[in-house]
């Protein structure tokens, strides 16, 4: 999966702004997206994101009440040389700014990036939503499945950082103490947030007409029954995830195994200093100087947790796709039964 | 249909031409979509139509109407709108002031993102051609090599949507006064297959225009989908009923795909039959158990972390 360096702009005071008086700190707990951001998005990949490159762009809305709206959005050009960097947030300010004119809704609520095979869960969404959800309360990131969704249903989903990994995120502290304190599991990483699809009565009338106009024939993907193409995608995905996992715990392992040792190693010197000052002294020499035990036997250096964490969310939603996708495999399959058996 | 022209320059000659097509036209029309006409067939994405609809909603006060610019890529034969995105303009009775610059930055910024779109033409709400429109599309011509013009009648003065493209043609007199024409050509519409799964979703929202809708769980649209089908093909045998009792006349090609149809369904004996769907159930089953065994694992591996 390619790793992509998104700089979210630190949004400057007139941008990260929400309804006056509104309390922040409710979380969001309705995702509103007009029908015209779907498409947009759809779009995006479709034209831009063909083969495992992921997609991404911002979503522009306004929060009303415990609802966050999204109304517009745009997306995000590809990264191609290393020096689009500062392009980047003057693309976006000028975006902002030229949208304004024409009376789209300019705040900056969030972003969207497509995902291949539901492999999202990774460090560097972790810091651009931490760092858009710490400049703006109600951010959420949408996460769009093209491959899902070509086989038969739109499949979007809205995440939001838990309010305790914004804390870690916040302390910076990674090491397994910050996360125990924290009492952080990996399901308690993102949280999902419902949406709802609104749209005006414009492009509901819209719709009408192309659904008059369009002679577009329904192709049923939705009832297909080939499943091993997909599964097959799917279990290579995770096993690579399980095995980055299993490394990881090697290391733990070894990493405990030598604090041990070493804890091992350091009664013993101090045990033997112990006997060794004993004996000075029945002789009557000056013991030796107490030396500083910490600095002899330096503790190796704990892996950091947050790796783990993130291969184990990872997983877990890879596990969580594969189960959706078995079921309605399995209630295809009896429905073929059900007419071969009428047949037959 | 009421093809009004646009002139620059008053004259009868002019007048009388420009009558005689438009009655030609009318003869050979009457819809969108239908017409033979000599031009590229246009082909709209729906996204440019929800666009549209949307930036009409955000106009500014007094404006009676929106301008944009429309993106695609131009084929031999054909041209595909694929995006598109309003530039503020001011109009009076007089004279029209439209942004320039702004068009120029837009079409910048969203050439970084896909760099393969080019102007192809322009768009207005509403339901007329004015003549302000003429002056808008010389200036688009400048940037563009043969700009097409897309209405869409957003305002429903019609009663429906008329989503109509137009192509500029000079017409007149050589060396004296010279007018434009614009001819009408076909409009269609193309789809993504994931864009028409999402319009799909979309267009539920309209049967309840004023609550909104969710997007269900897995099992749930599996059993729509079939629900759908069931549709059909209860469709399909009230026509077949009709026919069998004599209130509807056979019709030949329908009962070839109907026989198409029923010869579709795979003649497997029983037994293989149970082979291959007891072999896939068992993989299902394999992997379900598999990921939950990998879930039970990461989390007890956490527990034993944290100890």
């Amino acid at each position: 999966m390619a790793t992509r360096k998104e700089t979210p702009s630190t949004p400057t005071a007139p941008m990260a702004s929400t309804s006056p008086g509104a309390t922040l700190d409710s979380p969001v707990k309705q995702i509103q997206i007009e029908g015209l951001v779907v498409l947009k998005m759809i779009k995006h990949y479709q034209e831009e994101g063909q083969g495992s490159e992921v997609v991404q762009g911002v979503l522009l809305g306004l929060v009303v009440e415990d609802r966050l709206e999204i109304t517009n959005c745009f997306p995000f050009p590809q990264h191609t040389e290393d020096d689009a960097d500062f392009d980047e947030v003057q693309y976006q300010m000028e975006m902002m700014r030229s949208l304004r004119h024409v009376n789209i809704d300019h705040l900056h609520v969030g972003w969207y990036q497509s995902t291949y095979y539901g492999s999202f869960v990774s460090r560097a969404l972790l810091d651009s939503q931490f760092s858009y959800q710490h400049a703006i309360e109600e951010s959420v990131v949408l996460i769009y499945d093209p491959i899902k969704t070509a086989r038969g249903s739109l499949s979007l989903k809205a995440y939001r950082l838990t309010p305790k990994l914004m804390e870690i995120c916040k302390e910076k502290d990674f090491s397994a103490e910050g996360l125990k304190k924290a009492l952080i599991g990996f399901e308690h990483m993102f949280e999902e947030v419902p949406i709802v699809i609104k749209n005006s009565h414009l492009i509901n009338v819209l719709m009408w007409e192309l659904e008059e106009k369009c002679t577009v024939a329904d192709k049923h993907e939705l009832l297909n029954l080939s499943s091993s193409n997909h599964l097959e995608k799917s279990l290579q995905l995770l096993m690579d995830r399980v095995d980055d996992m299993s490394q990881d715990i090697v290391k733990y392992n070894t990493y405990s195994r030598n604090l041990s040792k070493q804890q091992q190693q350091k009664h013993q010197y101090i045990q033997r200093r112990q006997q060794e000052n004993a004996q000075r002294q029945t002789r009557g020499e000056t013991p030796l100087p107490e030396e500083d035990v910490s600095k002899m036997f330096k503790p190796p250096q704990p892996p950091p947790r947050m790796d783990t964490l993130l291969i184990a969310g990872q997983i877990n939603n890879y596990c969580q796709n594969v189960k959706e996708f078995t079921s309605q495999n399995l209630g295809k399959l009896f429905m073929a039964e059900a007419l071969q058996g009428h047949n037959s | 249909m009421h093809l009004i022209v646009n002139h620059m320059y008053y004259s009868l000659l002019l007048c009388v031409f420009s009558y005689s097509v438009a009655s030609v036209c009318n003869a050979n029309s009457n819809a969108a979509g239908d017409m033979s006409v000599y031009g590229p067939v246009v082909k709209i994405h729906p996204v440019v139509l929800a666009s549209i609809g949307d930036s009409y909603e955000r106009r500014n006060e007094g404006a009676s109407r929106v301008i944009g610019t429309l993106l695609g890529t131009i084929d031999k034969h054909s041209v595909e709108v694929t995006n598109c995105f309003s530039v503020p303009h001011n109009e009076s009775e007089d004279e029209v002031a439209v942004d320039m610059e702004f068009a120029k930055n837009m079409y910048e910024l969203h050439k970084r993102v896909s760099p393969s779109e080019v102007i192809v033409g322009w768009y207005a709400t509403g339901f007329e051609i004015t003549e302000h429109s003429v002056l808008i599309h010389e200036y688009y011509s400048r940037e563009a090599t043969n700009p097409i013009h897309l209405t869409m009648d957003t305002a429903l003065q019609s009663g429906k949507m008329n989503i109509r493209a137009y192509l500029s043609a000079q017409m007149g007199v050589l060396g004296k006064t010279v007018g434009v024409m614009f001819t009408p050509l076909s409009v269609k519409y193309k789809y993504y297959d994931t864009e028409r799964i999402g319009i799909d979703l979309l267009e539920r929202t309209r049967d309840a225009p004023n609550t909104t809708n969710g997007l269900t769980s897995d099992l749930c649209q599996v059993g729509g989908a079939a629900g759908r089908v069931q549709d059909m093909l209860a469709t399909v045998l009230t026509y077949i009923e009709d026919v069998l009792s004599g209130k509807q006349t056979a019709d030949n090609s329908v009962g070839r795909y109907l026989m198409d149809l029923v010869n579709k369904v795979p003649k497997i004996t029983a037994e293989d039959f149970e082979t291959m769907l007891n072999s896939n159930i068992n993989d299902l089953l394999m992997v379900t158990y598999l990921s939950n065994l990998t879930q039970a694992q990461i989390a007890l591996n956490e527990k034993i972390v944290v100890l």
